[in-house]
């Protein structure tokens, strides 16, 4: 669905194969660097199907929304504050992975009294990137592509694949990433994206002002970012901490299990 | 399996999609005869018919055996996905189904296997989807033959039986300037001598049964989705971008943005047709596939060993063989195929028609018969065989003549193949006498 975000172009959200209905308990998912709604589809699938409203989201200048993308975490977490407003959703589960985790971070600290839950899957903070990683994306993306897409997957047979069998999850999500940074002709995003963890510096803050439960869902062999990296963020948020057989690309290698984990963090 | 970059093509070629099985230790990929599968409770079946969680179902529609194969097979061609079908013309069938429909139009390569052109020229007309077939090196004939209605453009990598190579880079940004796929039968070539991906195809298909099963023993097919191709973007494909009746309303390229065709081809495609493929075939094709770099290495060894051979024969009057340079794809194939243009080609023989029959029954190593691609080696007479539907006009559109000799070199060693070759020409030399 499009919605009209105050200040903002339109945004697109995927609400899980069922009409989105604000009278439902609402979970929003928000996706990671140089991704969009679709690493979400099974999990969202699976809330709009059992209770759940779901607006999975394509941040500004992301998939099929509009715009430039975002300069910080803060300024993502007002926009999915304000896509709530446009929605009419008063409070929401926030469910975030990778940079989409501190942007639900940051959007729980910022107006605690509208999230229920929060779930951080595949995070760590802070979350930063080497120079070399950086230097890499600034200048030879595609390349920066092949490697973050290596380093994200802990191996070469991830089954029961996804979104369903047959897929190839190191080729689909190249293929993912390439499109992303294909689809922004003006900004290296790839580059804005892995700036925009890598600047973030509130974290702890924000632990601070959060008052829902926290539940942290980690890949036990995540070389982006890595379970060890999580040790003060989750201490701070007082988090239940789910950890996968799988990689950072833990939706995709592991769905069952990041369902399970997710339904235990949503009732 | 981390590292800075994904593995190389011997390692996919052993290990992409399979892990030991975690119920049994089994290393080898188990074969999973069975055509269903049980769920844990009805809660777990209807989030699997609901597409909420990923699993096997029935095997038409997927298997766990045929998706180490499906898998194997995408990370070889650097796609995203895959889907193994019961033949390759099953795969380019389930193509062109899930993008094409009545009215529907395709602009194809005049250089193709018989029963591609069969399928495009007579059955897909009969249904409503037709077919203006180019020569593949006119850039401006497949320009010129794309219409409002054009869903695809089609080629083999290596045009059959003339070896023309597909200049996959320019038809490919062809295509995309107006906003359609390009599909690629790349069973001659396999992704160990050429990746049509890397080169800006969309869509890639095999005839497993050739070079990736690599024994002669089996019939499949495997259909590969780069990933790459915007659907929503080229706004010419509803059946991917809009609501899908057929699966609650589906909307499949917001479902995956990736993975949109393949979801399709798979949830209607696979579902509806069936043109599935058994778990004992991708068992057997995959171990071909494991030692498909070492075999294509030795199929393009030999090849190019029998093809000196053949250029001093006066007997042989022309060899279309594109790494000679009297080949009209000579410098194309320099570019896109630089580990060699592959082990089947075809040569014309000087004299008689009688004498083309003598010189094939003649052989005692070489195989008669309707194949390639196999360890051994094979031979065939295609205006008579795989091309005999065809009339004179399109065989000559084709490039093949009433003496035009089709080889598929094998793995054998490449002396005896020559010495069997000498003996059937001489052969042929003396029935012209």
């Amino acid at each position: 669905m499009e919605l009209n975000v105050k200040g903002h172009n339109a945004a697109y959200a995927y609400t899980g194969g069922k009409p989105f209905d604000a009278a439902w308990p609402c979970v929003v998912f928000i996706h990671g660097a140089l991704n969009d709604h679709s690493v979400w589809t099974l999990l969202a699938r699976w809330c709009a199907h059992h209770g759940f409203s779901v607006l999975a989201v394509d941040q500004p200048g992301h998939g099929r929304s509009a715009g430039a993308p975002l300069a910080s975490v803060e300024a993502l977490a007002d926009w999915v504050l304000a896509l709530l407003d446009a929605a009419g959703v008063e409070k929401a589960a926030l469910v975030g992975h990778s940079m989409g985790s501190l942007i639900a971070l940051e959007a729980a600290a910022r107006a605690p009294e509208r999230a229920t839950r929060l779930v951080m899957m595949g995070t760590a903070y802070p979350m930063k990137v080497s120079d070399a990683l950086l230097a890499t994306a600034r200048d030879t993306p595609l390349k920066a592509i092949a490697m973050v897409n290596a380093f994200a997957h802990a191996g070469l047979a991830a089954k029961p694949s996804f979104p369903g069998p047959g897929a190839w999850l190191h080729g689909a999500d190249r293929a993912l990433m390439r499109r992303m940074q294909a689809g922004q002709r003006e900004v290296n995003l790839f580059h804005h994206d892995f700036s925009v963890c890598d600047r973030y510096a509130h974290g702890l803050e924000a632990a601070a002002a959060i008052r829902c439960p926290v539940d942290l869902v980690l890949g036990a062999r995540d070389q982006m970012t890595s379970p060890k990296q999580t040790v003060d963020i989750a201490r701070a948020l007082k988090a239940r901490v789910h950890t996968v057989a799988a990689g950072h690309a833990l939706m995709a290698e592991a769905p069952d299990a990041v369902l399970a984990a997710l339904r235990q963090a949503l009732h | 399996m981390a590292g800075h970059s994904d593995p190389g093509f011997d390692t996919l070629a052993l290990h992409a999609g399979a892990a030991p099985d975690p119920a049994t230790g089994a290393r080898a990929v188990p074969i999973h005869l069975t055509t269903s599968f049980v769920f844990d409770s009805s809660e777990h079946a209807a989030s699997l018919f609901n597409m909420e969680r990923s699993g096997h179902v029935y095997s038409r529609i997927s298997n766990p055996t045929n998706a180490v194969l499906e898998e194997r097979v995408a990370a070889l061609e650097g796609g995203a996905g895959a889907i193994a079908t019961a033949s390759g013309q099953a795969a380019l069938h389930l193509a062109i189904s899930t993008l094409a429909g009545a009215g529907s139009h395709i602009v194809a390569s005049s250089a193709l296997y018989g029963g591609s052109h069969n399928l495009l020229h007579y059955t897909l007309a009969r249904f409503g989807i037709t077919t203006t077939f180019v020569k593949p090196g006119d850039i401006d004939g497949w320009r010129a033959a794309i219409r409002p209605t054009t869903r695809l453009l089609f080629g083999e990598t290596l045009g059959n039986p003339g070896l023309d190579v597909l200049d996959i880079p320019t038809v490919a940004a062809l295509a995309h300037d107006h906003g359609l796929p390009l599909l690629v039968d790349s069973t001659f070539t396999t992704p160990w001598l050429m990746k049509p991906v890397d080169h800006g195809a969309d869509l890639v298909f095999h005839s497993a049964t050739k070079f990736l099963s690599g024994h002669g023993t089996v019939i499949g097919g495997v259909l590969v989705d780069s990933g790459q191709f915007d659907w929503d973007r080229s706004g010419r494909f509803p059946e991917l971008t809009q609501p899908y009746d057929g699966f609650h309303g589906m909307v499949f390229s917001e479902e995956s943005s990736v993975g949109a065709f393949l979801l399709r081809a798979r949830r209607e495609g696979l579902r509806d047709f069936g043109a599935c493929m058994s778990p004992h075939t991708a068992w057997l094709i995959l171990q071909g596939i494991e030692t498909l770099p070492l075999r294509m290495a030795r199929h393009v060894e030999n090849t190019r060993k029998v093809v000196a051979f053949l250029a001093g024969q006066k007997m042989v009057a022309a060899i279309g063989y594109p790494e000679l340079e009297t080949h009209p794809s000579h410098a194309l194939a320099k570019t896109l195929l630089p580990r060699g243009c592959g082990s089947v080609f075809s040569f014309n023989l000087r004299g008689s028609r009688a004498q083309g029959v003598a010189f094939i029954e003649a052989l005692k190593i070489f195989s008669h018969l309707a194949n390639v691609g196999d360890c051994r080696s094979l031979v065939i007479h295609p205006a008579s065989t795989t091309h005999f539907r065809m009339d004179d006009a399109a065989l000559a559109q084709a490039g093949i003549t009433a003496g035009t000799i089709r080889l598929s070199i094998g793995l054998e060693d490449a002396d005896d193949l020559i010495d069997d070759l000498k003996r059937a020409l001489k052969i042929a030399e003396k029935a012209g006498a």
